[in-house]
């Protein structure tokens, strides 16, 4: 490496260093993420910085960024160098390719699986022995029950459980999309707080004792039950419910200007690996092979009628420009008043 | 004037630097929208209702800290009670507490379920995730600026003047009313518009308390936020920018007041 390299790098990584707090300055690669991911990325960092040096000799170091999906795929788009981002919906990393330019817009095609190396649903978590008797989304709108979920507008996470109630909604009431509406506009009647995350609305449920169900995706779902234990919280499957794939991507731009384009194509393809696909069933999230986890760990999942965006929504974009825009469907929910 | 190159020109630099250089970033942003773009958003009935909510808001907390806050200052100025200097550093916590501490911590005590909420409840009053709410975050972070404010200037009364008064014949709340209110009223007025002004930007501690429903408990710095994740900087900056204008106008205002105020003492 050139001096000058040497000098660019040592500039990268400070200013790296300066936009994650100071927090362990040195690291090869950057892996943006959202929140829930934390500890799957920490177990995932440490495995393939094992098997990077096994295969090719050399040491590296993974540093993984957490934060709402939303604000990240911004922070990258304002010139955080991530080299591959793993966010919790398509539209996130779409929006780094369309504003900033960073990497393609057939991204997602990049990857098998729609780039999602594993996948999660849209589940309810409610008190212990499930008091209100919630067995399905039908249950939700019904009055006198209390449905804890963040605004969709500003949690990424949230819009994939607006978006499950809506394909059950839809699906029940034979395609009719004015039905649809109205059971989504009753179900968020029956929210008394729009948290702006997901975290927030965890809190709410868990610890300030609100709301009779949280809905939730299931990882986060199955590692509240394991913070707080399996006595105080059940987890219900809805008969139906969405697929949500969280997709990773390579962000080439930042890549080429690090010249770490071998490595951080390593890394994601280290997810799809039996040992990446065992960790992620470890940390609740569903693999895209089930084959190479853990049958305990599989166990855990709900068994549920699974349907995916693209075939209901047709995709992030037209989902994200319907019901998520600036007056969009959700606006009106409010503003119909 | 000896000095005046220097101190004034490092006065503007300093200010350019920290202040004006990236205000004018936010209206350079916002003017892309052109000036019908920009009343367009400014004027939906969302933005209004947000803006309307976090400026009310700030202006009932405001009043609020300015009543019990020169009040508080009253008591430790003149009174001696044991623990003094304990509670005395409890008044400036607001001020170090990390917002999104204060806002988890007085959701706690005031939803449904909290101490205080539960007892509030039953008399069918409900605080948390209501306008209610966002008022009480904004009188708990706003507090030390009406207390700190004032406490010097009500320490520097003089009893003199007070004893003058009253040997002069004055009542207790003459005394009070002519003597040691106009002395006060200048820098209660500071700390009115610095509880105001904080109050009016707050976001930590008053998203997890308002419940955040469009058109009734969501804040213009909310909105803010919400245009940033459907990427609509423009709008974003749109609403900065009517803030701080409004901000400006209205400090400027109590400037003014508080100047026409000093001149009549």
């Amino acid at each position: 490496m050139s001096t000058r390299l040497l000098a660019l790098r040592a500039v990268r990584l400070a200013a790296a260093a300066f936009l994650l707090g100071g927090a362990a300055a040195y690291a090869d690669l950057l892996n943006v993420s959202y929140d829930p991911t934390r500890e799957f990325y920490k177990d995932i960092n440490a495995q393939f910085a094992a098997d990077w040096k096994a295969k090719t000799g050399k040491s590296t170091t993974v540093q993984a960024s957490h934060g709402g999906s939303g604000k990240q795929a911004r922070a990258v788009i304002d010139g955080l160098e991530a080299d591959v981002v793993t966010l919790a919906l398509a539209y996130d990393i779409d929006s780094i390719s369309e504003k900033g330019g960073l990497l393609p817009a057939d991204w997602q095609k990049r990857l098998p699986n729609n780039s999602s190396p594993y996948t999660s649903t849209i589940v309810f978590l409610v008190r212990k022995g499930n008091p209100k008797g919630i067995k399905d989304w039908s249950d939700l709108i019904k009055p006198g029950i209390s449905v804890i979920t963040p605004n969709p507008k500003t949690s990424g996470g949230a819009r994939w459980n607006y978006l499950a109630a809506w394909g059950y909604a839809l699906k029940a009431n034979g395609g009719d999309a004015a039905k649809a509406q109205a059971f989504v506009t009753s179900l968020f009647k029956n929210v008394p707080v729009l948290d702006t995350g997901a975290r927030g609305s965890t809190t709410t449920f868990v610890q300030r004792g609100l709301g009779d169900v949280l809905i939730s995706w299931e990882n986060e779902a199955l590692l509240s039950i394991e913070e707080l234990g399996p006595d105080k919280f059940d987890i219900i499957a809805p008969s139906y419910s969405i697929l949500a794939e969280p997709p990773v991507a390579l962000v080439d731009k930042n890549v080429d200007k690090h010249g770490s384009r071998a490595e951080a194509e390593a890394y994601l393809n280290f997810l799809y690996t039996p040992i990446g696909q065992k960790l992620a069933a470890k940390h609740y999230l569903r693999p895209s092979k089930p084959e190479s986890a853990d049958p305990a760990d599989l166990a855990r999942f709900q068994k549920t009628t699974l349907f995916k965006l693209d075939d209901v929504f047709g995709s992030w974009a037209k989902a994200q420009k319907t019901h998520f825009a600036d007056g969009g469907v959700f606006d009106q929910i409010y503003q119909a008043k | 004037m000896p000095g005046l190159t220097p101190t004034l020109g490092f006065t503007l630099f300093y200010l350019g630097m920290i202040v004006l250089i990236p205000l004018a970033g936010v209206f350079f942003k916002a003017s892309g929208l052109g000036f019908a773009g920009l009343w367009k958003v400014i004027t939906s009935e969302r933005v209004l209702a947000a803006l309307s909510l976090s400026f009310g808001a700030a202006a009932i907390a405001a009043v609020l800290n300015a009543i019990f806050g020169a009040i508080v200052a009253w008591v430790f100025v003149r009174y001696e009670f044991p623990g003094k200097r304990l509670f005395d550093a409890f008044i400036d916590l607001p001020f170090a507490l990390p917002t999104a501490v204060a806002g988890i911590a007085l959701t706690a005590l005031y939803s449904e379920n909290g101490w205080i909420g539960s007892v509030l409840a039953h008399a069918g009053i409900k605080v948390a995730y209501t306008p209610l709410g966002i008022i009480v975050a904004m009188t708990f972070i706003g507090l030390p600026f009406v207390v700190r404010t004032v406490e010097p200037v009500l320490r520097e009364v003089e009893r003199d003047l007070e004893e003058a008064a009253a040997t002069l014949g004055a009542r207790r709340w003459q005394t009070v009313l002519r003597v040691i209110a106009p002395a006060v009223f200048p820098s209660l007025v500071t700390g009115f518009a610095l509880s105001f002004a904080r109050a009016v930007g707050e976001y930590g501690s008053v998203i997890f308390i308002a419940g955040n429903f469009p058109m009734v408990s969501e804040i213009a710095p909310l909105l803010i936020i919400i245009k940033l994740e459907e990427f609509d900087y423009k709008g974003a900056t749109a609403v900065a920018a009517t803030m701080l204008v409004l901000s400006f106008l209205l400090l400027l205002t109590i400037n003014l007041l508080q100047a026409w105020v000093r001149r009549r003492v």
